[in-house]
């Protein structure tokens, strides 16, 4: 699997849009830093863009990655490889190295500017939304054949994540303000990375005291070893599910 | 050497391949032929665990190929169209299967030369005419010394010099005890190079049998009538 992983590696670095990706990151994170006064003021801005332009970039990058090296694939299945062992590479390949841009361009700024808890939860948040983001990617572009209409599938997860699923938590709430939500929101929370990414890097702020009763459940949940852990659970669950489920779409397709 | 029993495959409401049996041997080449459509290159496919078919069994040398990938040491693979990653070189894509297939005992690299394709090794695969592309998939497909040769219309983009050094090297490997399948429309290469003619029409084996068999029981000089004869008597 190293070979593979090795050539896809390759094609990635070749192509600048990783670099790029670096730079932004990095000039973000330096920015923000810089301009707000305090670390913990940059950490939350930050923050915000993270959870909107990582997703946005993972699963775009992914999904156009995936039909670029259709013929690279191609080549493949037809050597003695297995086609799981081609899918994987190409998913570590992509993840892995869209990890490492994010490593540089956030990770490194974070350690020099706002070293701490939250700012490791912040690094560790970014990865895991790689990680889901391109496993979605994948996903997208094993469900169809057409370029464009994977990227379109694409667009709409992410639309669908950052955006929309907000809009319906906050509808829920609105609607059913009266009775007791406190642990639905829970729930609903543990439904979509970028929100449970969000929680638990703010409940490692001193904002959540501004979140009410949820924050406070959020905080005695989120604030154990044991909540942080069930997290964790959930955001591999995330990861997991869509790469499966792809891994397995892709092995029982026609090529 | 490889047999296909009872094969079913079909895209949507397209049926390629209905119920296929046959079996091909060691040491021959076996040229398929048949109307454009009529399942050739899905049933090469199908061999090679590219395309999934929906019924039957494909063994090689006994043993279902099924979810298998091991198998495929042993055969190598001509594509009707060559398709390439773009931007990787010439040496890369040749190095890269070479690293894949490292255990690979002999490497038989005659091709490369006699298509002076070291000459080129710093060309981007994006940049290659079509018949520089097929050279590359023909030296690619003979590179480990497979048993079993699988070339989708090989000459099709040649030219007739490189046409001419991929017969002798299939009657080359052929000699060696390969089985080697070609798909070609064109019938003078057929004669020229084939043992046995297997025809599919509507994803169905009209005949198989092989070309001396068949000038015979047709009375026919040349195997392009031979064929039409036997098409057009059954309609």
């Amino acid at each position: 699997m190293n070979k593979i992983i090795k050539y896809v590696l390759y094609d990635i670095v070749r192509n600048k849009i990783i670099v790029a990706y670096t730079l932004f990151l990095l000039l973000l994170s330096i920015g923000l830093f810089n301009l707000g006064g305090s670390p913990d003021k940059g950490l939350l801005s930050l923050l915000n863009l993270v959870l909107l332009t990582v997703p946005l970039i993972s699963i775009v990058f992914g999904t156009t990655h995936f039909y670029n090296s259709y013929e690279f694939m191609e080549l493949l299945v037809s050597q003695p490889i297995r086609r799981s062992k081609i899918f994987m590479s190409e998913y570590l390949g992509v993840s892995l190295s869209l990890s490492a841009a994010f490593m540089i361009g956030v990770g490194i700024p974070v350690l020099l500017f706002a070293p701490g808890a939250t700012g490791l939860y912040l690094v560790l948040t970014g990865i895991f939304i790689t990680f889901i983001f391109v496993a979605l990617a994948f996903l997208a572009s094993v469900i169809t054949r057409d370029k464009a209409k994977g990227i379109g599938i694409a667009l709409l997860l992410w639309f669908y994540f950052a955006l929309i699923y907000d809009g319906i938590v906050l509808f829920i709430l609105y609607s059913f303000g009266d009775y007791p939500l406190e642990y639905a929101t829970l729930v609903l929370t543990a439904l979509n990375p970028v929100d449970l990414g969000r929680v638990m890097v703010l409940l490692n702020l001193d904002v959540s005291a501004m979140m009410g009763y949820t924050g406070a459940l959020y905080k005695s949940i989120f604030g154990s070893l044991w909540g942080i852990g069930i997290a964790f659970v959930v955001m591999v669950l995330w990861v997991l599910v869509p790469v499966l489920a792809s891994r397995r779409a892709f092995t029982k397709r026609d090529l | 050497m490889i047999a296909i029993e009872n094969l079913s495959k079909t895209y949507g409401n397209l049926t390629v391949l209905k119920d296929l049996t046959v079996r091909f041997s060691g040491g021959r080449v076996v040229s398929i032929i048949g109307p454009n459509g009529s399942g050739k290159t899905t049933m090469s496919k199908c061999i090679l665990g590219m395309v999934l078919p929906d019924s039957g069994d494909i063994k090689f040398n006994g043993e279902s190929v099924l979810k298998q990938y091991a198998y495929r040491s042993q055969i190598g693979y001509m594509p009707q169209i060559g398709k390439y990653p773009e931007n990787m070189k010439i040496r890369q894509v040749i190095e890269m299967i070479r690293d894949i297939r490292k255990d690979a005992a002999v490497i038989d690299e005659e091709l490369i030369g006699l298509y002076g394709l070291q000459n080129m090794y710093d060309k981007r695969m994006g940049s290659l005419s079509g018949g520089t592309k097929q050279k590359v998939s023909a030296a690619l497909a003979f590179m480990f010394d497979p048993q079993v040769l699988i070339l989708d219309e090989p000459t099709a983009g040649l030219d007739p010099i490189s046409a001419e050094i991929l017969k002798c090297k299939i009657l080359k490997e052929k000699k060696r005890g390969k089985l080697i399948l070609i798909t070609s429309h064109i019938m003078s290469e057929v004669e020229e190079v084939a043992d046995e003619v297997m025809c599919l029409v509507d994803g169905t084996l009209k005949f198989h049998e092989t070309i001396s068999s068949i000038k015979q029981h047709t009375n026919e000089e040349r195997l392009s009538r031979a064929i039409a004869k036997i098409m057009n008597e059954e309609d």
